[in-house]
C-alpha cells in the first residue's frame, strides 16, 4: 500500500481512466502466524485460502501488476506469484527475514528491508541478484522508494531513525531522528511530504523531502483511550492527497486525517491491532488488516462507517488489492 | 514534541569529525557467590542465574548506527571489582565521567556505593528487585530498571483479580528474600481486595517432627483458597509443590506462572526480534536479568538522542524527565517514577514456556498512567531523597 504509492501515482498517471477496473478485484491478505493468503472477493468472502511461505508480511505488485511479491520472514525469501492464478511462480531466496519492501520505478530494484539483519538489501526481482546492500539502525521496518527512484527511506524501529538511501550512490546520505518506533511511510501524492508513524509515541511525523527536515507531527488520540495505546503503524494518503487513513494500532481504530490541513477528521473503530491498510482503486473502500482479531474491516469512505468484518487466517499483517 | 526532535543530516565529511564519547560504566563483582550455579544435586542446577551484563552488551552494539546518526561514539566499560572492593573500584568506574554506572552488586557493596556518591553521578540498579532500595534506603541519583517486588506481586495480584480467584494460600520459605517477597505479596492481596486465606512456611527438612512444615500435601490442606502463591527463592523446594498440592488448586509465583520483567517466548511488540538478535549475540535466551541491563543502557542512549548532547547535566535531565520513551519492547514507552527512581514498565505474567497474560490487566485504571498500578505509587511511597 504505502509502499505502492509511487507506482499507484505512476499507475494513475500513465493509465488512462477507461482501464480502472481492470484487475479482479480480489484482495490478498497475508496472514503472518498462519502462513496464509486470504482471498477476499469484491463481495466481501474469503473465497480461497492458500498456503504460502513461513510468516508472511510485506506484499506488493510488480511493475505490471501480473505478479506480486511475499516477503517470508521466516523462509528468508521473497515468493513471487502469478496475480491471476495465485500460484508461485518463483522466489528470490537468501534474503534475510524480510519484512516490507518496495519497488524502484525501473521495475527491477526491489528494496528490501531484513529486519534482523540492521540492513537494507536491494534485489533485482527479474533475475533474483542481490545488488547491494544498506547498513541502517536495528529491525528496519518500512520502504519507500520515491516516484524519480533517486532516494529510498527506510526506518529504523529501534534506533528510532529513518535513512535516507541515495540508491544510485549506494550511500545512506541521512539519518534523521524521529519519534519513538518508526514503523511506515507514506508519501503526499506531489511527492513534498513524507510521512512517517511513530508507533510508540502515537504520533505521525512529517519530514519534508527537499530539505530532508522534520517539519511537523500528529498526535492521535480517539475519545477513552489513553496515550500509550495509541500505537500506529500503516498509513495511506488518497490519490488526490487530500486525505489520509493511519491504522492506529492497540487504539483499534483507523485515524482520518485531512493532510493539507493536519487535523484527524475522524476514527473509525475496527477490529484488534490495526496495521495493515488498503485503499481500492476507487478509493470508496478502505481495508484494514486486524492483527490480534484476526479479521479484516472494510470501510466506506464515503460514510466512514465499517461497511463488515471478515475473518481471515492468524495474524493478517498486510493488504493488496487488484483492481487496476 | 517536535521541539525535543533534532534532525541530523551528516554527511560522511562530518563523521570524519571528532566524536563526542558517551561513556557507560557496569560494576559488578568478580566470582560473585549471586552468579555462582547452585547445584541441588548433581547435574542439576537451579539457579543458572544470568549477569545483566550480555543485555547491556546487546542494547550497546545495538548503538552503532544510531552513534552515526549522533556523531556520538558510545563506550561501554565493564569493570569486574574483587569481592569487598566495589567500592575501590568505583575510582576507575569514576574517570573519565561516565553517564551512568550499572551496578549489579550485593547489597552491603550497593550501599557502599551509594553512600559514596558524588553529586552528578547517576546509579542504575539492574539487579535488586528488593523494595527497600525504592522506599527507605532510596538514594539520590539512582534508578531501577528491574522491576521492584511490588511491582511483580502486584502483577500477579491483578491477574488473580481479574480471573477471580480471590482466596490466596501463601506458601513461602525462610530466608530473607522470601520474607521480603511475602512482605510484597500481602500488600499486593490487599491493595487488590485478595483474601489471603493463610500463610505457611515450609522447611527443607526431612525430620518427621516437622513434617507439617515439609510435607506438601499438608502444607496445603486443610484450608479452602483457589490457588497457592508460593515464594521460594531458593527454588529446590517448590519445584516440587505443582501437582503435590492437597487440592487441585494451581500454583503461581516462584513456580507455574511467575511473574517476571521479560520472557524469551514473548511473542508481541517486538518481542521476538528482540529476542533472536539476543540470543544470535548470546548464544542463549534472554533472560529477565538481561533485559534489565539492555534497559538501563538503552534509557541512557535514549536520553543522550533525546538530548542531543553528552553533557552529564543534560542527559540526567532528559533520563529522569518524564517525556523520555524508552521503546521496551513490552507495548508501551517507559521512562523512571520521579518519586523512587524506578523504571515504569508492563510485566509479563508467563509459565516456563509461555507468556499468558501482560500485566497492567486490562481494566485496571489509574488516574495518571495505568503503569502506576504496578508496585508502590506517588502516594504511597516513603522514598525521601
Amino acid at each position: 500500500m504505502i509502499r505502492s504509492d509511487a507506482a499507484l501515482v505512476a499507475c494513475l498517471l500513465l493509465a488512462p481512466v477507461a482501464t480502472l477496473a481492470e484487475g479482479s478485484g480480489m484482495a490478498i491478505v497475508t496472514n503472518e502466524k498462519s502462513s496464509t493468503l486470504s482471498i477476499i472477493s469484491p463481495d466481501l468472502q474469503v473465497v480461497r485460502t492458500v498456503e504460502t511461505c513461513a510468516r508472511p508480511r510485506g506484499i506488493l505488485f510488480n511493475a505490471d501488476r501480473s505478479r506480486f511479491f511475499v516477503g517470508c520472514a521466516d523462509d528468508d525469501m521473497i515468493a513471487i506469484y502469478d496475480t491471476a492464478t495465485i500460484e508461485l511462480v518463483g522466489r528470490v531466496t537468501g534474503v534475510p527475514a524480510p519484512e516490507t519492501f518496495d519497488l524502484h520505478p525501473d521495475g527491477k530494484r526491489l528494496i528490501v528491508s531484513n529486519e534482523e539483519d540492521a540492513a537494507a538489501s536491494v534485489y533485482d526481482v527479474t533475475t533474483g541478484e542481490f545488488l547491494g546492500e544498506f547498513l541502517t539502525g536495528e529491525e528496519p521496518e518500512g520502504v519507500q522508494v520515491t516516484a524519480d527512484g533517486k532516494l529510498a527511506f527506510v526506518a529504523s524501529e529501534a534506533a528510532n531513525l529513518v535513512h535516507v538511501l541515495d540508491l544510485d550512490a549506494g550511500e545512506v546520505v541521512a539519518d534523521i531522528l524521529v519519534d519513538t518506533r518508526p514503523r511506515r511511510f507514506a508519501l503526499t501524492p506531489d511527492g513534498k511530504e513524507l510521512w512517517v508513524s511513530a508507533e510508540l509515541a502515537g504520533m505521525v511525523d512529517i519530514i519534508d523531502v527537499a530539505t530532508l527536515k522534520l517539519v511537523g507531527d500528529m498526535q492521535f488520540l480517539p475519545t477513552g483511550f489513553r496515550p500509550e495505546q495509541v500505537t500506529p503503524v500503516d498509513l495511506q494518503i488518497s490519490a488526490d492527497g487530500t486525505r489520509a487513513y493511519v491504522a492506529l494500532g492497540r487504539a483499534n481504530h483507523v485515524a482520518v486525517v485531512d493532510v493539507p490541513k493536519r487535523q484527524v477528521i475522524d476514527y473509525i473503530l475496527v477490529g484488534k491491532r490495526a496495521w495493515g491498510v488498503a485503499l481500492s482503486a476507487d478509493e470508496t473502500r478502505l481495508y484494514v488488516a486486524n492483527g490480534l482479531s484476526d479479521d479484516v474491516t472494510v470501510i466506506d469512505t464515503a460514510t466512514l462507517k465499517p461497511i463488515t468484518s471478515i475473518a481471515v487466517g492468524g495474524v493478517p499483517y498486510d493488504i493488496l488489492i487488484d483492481d487496476r | 514534541m517536535i521541539a525535543r526532535l533534532v534532525l541530523l543530516l551528516l554527511c560522511l565529511a562530518a563523521h570524519a569529525r571528532a566524536e563526542e564519547v558517551a561513556r557507560l560504566v557496569y560494576l559488578g563483582l568478580e566470582n560473585d557467590p549471586y552468579y555462582a550455579p547452585a547445584e541441588v544435586y548433581t547435574g542439576v542446577s537451579l539457579k543458572d542465574r544470568q549477569r545483566p551484563l550480555a543485555g547491556a552488551q546487546l542494547a550497546f552494539r545495538d548503538t552503532r548506527v544510531l552513534s552515526r546518526a549522533l556523531g556520538v561514539s558510545f563506550q561501554l566499560d565493564e569493570i569486574l571489582a574483587a569481592e569487598g572492593a566495589a567500592l575501590s573500584a568505583l575510582d576507575a568506574a569514576r574517570t573519565p565521567h561516565p553517564l551512568a554506572i550499572l551496578l549489579d552488586l550485593p547489597a552491603a557493596e550497593m550501599q557502599a556505593v551509594l553512600a559514596s556518591r558524588r553529586d552528578d553521578e547517576v546509579f542504575i540498579n539492574v539487579r535488586d528487585p528488593a523494595n527497600h532500595w525504592r522506599e527507605d534506603d532510596c538514594a539520590a541519583g539512582l534508578l531501577h530498571t528491574v522491576p521492584s517486588d511490588a511491582m511483580l506481586s502486584d502483577a500477579l495480584a491483578q491477574f488473580l483479580r481479574a480471573r477471580d480467584w480471590g482466596r490466596v494460600l501463601l506458601l513461602r520459605g525462610p530466608t530473607e528474600r522470601d520474607a521480603q517477597q511475602a512482605e510484597a505479596a500481602r500488600a499486593s492481596l490487599t491493595k487488590f481486595g485478595l483474601e489471603l486465606v493463610e500463610e505457611r512456611e515450609f522447611e527443607q527438612t526431612n525430620d518427621p517432627r516437622r513434617r507439617d512444615r515439609s510435607n506438601i500435601a499438608l502444607l496445603t490442606g486443610s484450608a479452602r483458597y483457589d490457588v497457592v502463591w508460593l515464594i521460594d527463592d531458593g527454588g529446590d523446594f517448590g519445584r516440587y509443590v505443582p501437582f503435590s498440592t492437597y487440592s487441585p488448586r494451581p500454583v503461581v509465583g516462584s513456580e507455574g506462572l511467575t511473574p517476571l520483567a521479560w520472557h524469551w517466548a514473548f511473542e508481541r511488540y517486538g518481542a521476538p526480534q528482540l529476542n533472536q538478535r539476543f540470543r544470535r549475540g548470546a548464544g542463549r535466551n534472554m533472560t529477565p536479568s538481561d533485559w534489565s541491563g539492555w534497559a538501563a543502557i538503552r534509557a541512557v542512549v535514549d536520553a543522550v538522542s533525546a538530548s542531543r548532547s553528552v553533557d552529564p547535566a543534560a542527559v540526567d535531565a532528559a533520563l529522569v524527565s518524564e517525556a523520555l520513551s524508552v521503546d521496551l519492547y513490552k507495548g508501551v514507552r517507559g521512562n523512571f517514577r520521579d518519586w523512587d527512581g524506578q523504571m515504569r514498565q508492563p510485566i509479563l505474567l508467563a509459565s516456563h514456556n509461555a507468556v499468558i497474560a501482560v500485566a497492567p490487566i486490562e481494566g485496571f485504571e489509574h488516574r495518571v498512567d495505568t503503569l502506576d498500578t504496578l508496585g508502590v505509587d506517588r502516594a504511597e511511597t516513603r522514598c525521601r531523597r
